[in-house]
């Protein structure tokens, strides 16, 4: 829930399009030529011809296949919500990434809910295999990695490894938009999705520390000892700024597999229509085996981010 | 071809197609791309090949060599992408 909430707020990352109907003060729309130099040729209309820049090979949309492929992996708004705060405005908008993530919490409340009731001795059927992952999580990434508080860790591990899981797998299911749905995609291809869960392990890692270490000899042995005095504030601070890398490159990683597998996909896809359609076997079957590919890497990023976080928490519990 | 003016800078007026900003943004793209692919490429590959004359050396304890194996190959797969994000962001802002 809190996961929801938390990616419901920071989901301020939205596209560039589908932004009407939302009320934006006249003082926040950047003005007319400002970012001309960034924008590049989006300021043209997309899609258009683009005299001499797109024009590879006399294909007048080729310059055209980046955004219609970027299209499909972005975000897109389907409720407008928000607020206004002072002068700025706060959106909320709950968008296609953020149904996602309602759809993989709720599949992943439903099949935990219904496997978790059998409860026996000698567990047999879906409850055994929810064992089965949920006893890998806590035997192979937790005790190995945090020794012998993982108690308290090991049901955020389990969440953070399911949620994962079930957002990953869903972005696999080829359920398109139709009437007001905007269709099942990868809610951890959204850099907010993953920067908020790099940050809930960011956070907790903090606690872990200061509740091993005591909440002043956290901070104070982030320095590793045997460091002479002089030296002392550079290393704080280089050691302070290094806390920050670890969650950026959690966020990052899975982020980029989970977008780079479904981009090569719809490249592969998009040749069909830009090169003839007689390349389809070819080209179907190449996005097959990168499919069964993204199946594995889905499964596989799940792991990593479990097993990366259980690491970093464990880091914490001793003094260096 | 006539070179562009000293202060061309819109896209639409350049006349040259050969080395405004534009198309060195997009060569960089690429280039960066391929290189970043050629050092995972590099990097899995000793890995790939140090868990497989692990295996050949101690066939019992393949499992332990596969596991690490697959993390450590994600491990560098995530620094590739880190640049991969980097040229598409490039590739697709220019």
């Amino acid at each position: 829930m809190i996961v929801l909430v938390a990616a419901l707020l920071l989901a301020q990352a939205q596209p560039e399009h589908h932004r009407e109907g939302v009320p934006v003060p006249e003082t926040a729309r950047p003005a007319a030529g400002e970012h001309g130099a960034t924008l590049g040729h989006q300021e043209v209309a997309p899609g258009a011809v683009h005299k001499g820049e797109h024009e590879k090979s006399g294909e007048e949309h080729k310059g055209g296949i980046a955004e219609h492929i970027f299209e499909h992996v972005q975000d897109e708004t389907v409720v407008p919500l928000g607020f206004w705060a002072g002068q700025r405005y706060v959106r909320l908008d709950i968008t296609k990434h953020v149904i996602n993530m309602w759809i993989a919490a709720g599949i992943l409340l439903i099949v935990v809910g219904l496997a978790a009731r059998k409860r026996a001795v000698i567990p047999k059927g879906g409850y055994n295999m929810l064992e089965t992952f949920v006893m890998f999580i806590r035997d192979e990434i937790s005790v190995k990695n945090i020794g012998h508080n993982n108690d308290q860790y090991t049901s955020y591990l389990c969440t953070a490894f399911f949620f994962i899981l079930f957002m990953n797998l869903c972005g696999l299911l080829p359920i398109p938009a139709f009437g007001g749905f905007p269709g099942v995609s990868t809610a951890t291809g959204n850099v907010s999705v993953t920067v908020v869960l790099a940050l809930f392990t960011f956070v907790l890692t903090q606690i872990a520390g200061m509740r091993a270490q005591g909440a002043v000899g956290y901070w104070t042995h982030l320095v590793p000892g045997g460091v002479p005095g002089a030296l002392w504030p550079l290393m704080f601070v280089i050691e302070f700024f290094g806390l920050f890398t670890k969650p950026f490159a959690l966020t990052v990683r899975l982020f980029a597999n989970m977008v780079a597998g479904h981009i090569v996909i719809f490249f592969l896809i998009a040749l069909t229509l830009f090169i003839s359609v007689y390349v389809a076997p070819v080209s179907v079957a190449f996005a097959l085996g990168i499919f069964m590919l993204e199946l594995f890497v889905a499964l596989v990023q799940a792991y990593v981010f479990t097993m990366l976080s259980a690491l970093f928490i464990g880091m914490t519990q001793h003094a260096h | 071809m006539p070179l562009p003016a000293a202060g061309a800078t819109g896209i639409l007026e350049v006349e040259s197609l050969t080395m405004n900003q534009f198309s060195l943004g997009y060569l960089a793209a690429g280039i960066g791309a391929g290189l970043a692919v050629l050092g995972a490429g590099f990097g899995i590959g000793r890995l790939a090949s140090a868990a497989m004359e692990g295996t050949a050396r101690q066939p019992s304890a393949g499992g332990d060599i596969r596991t690490s194996m697959i993390i450590a190959a994600a491990l560098i797969e995530g620094v590739t992408l880190f640049a991969e994000v980097v040229c598409i962001i490039l590739a697709v802002k220019v």
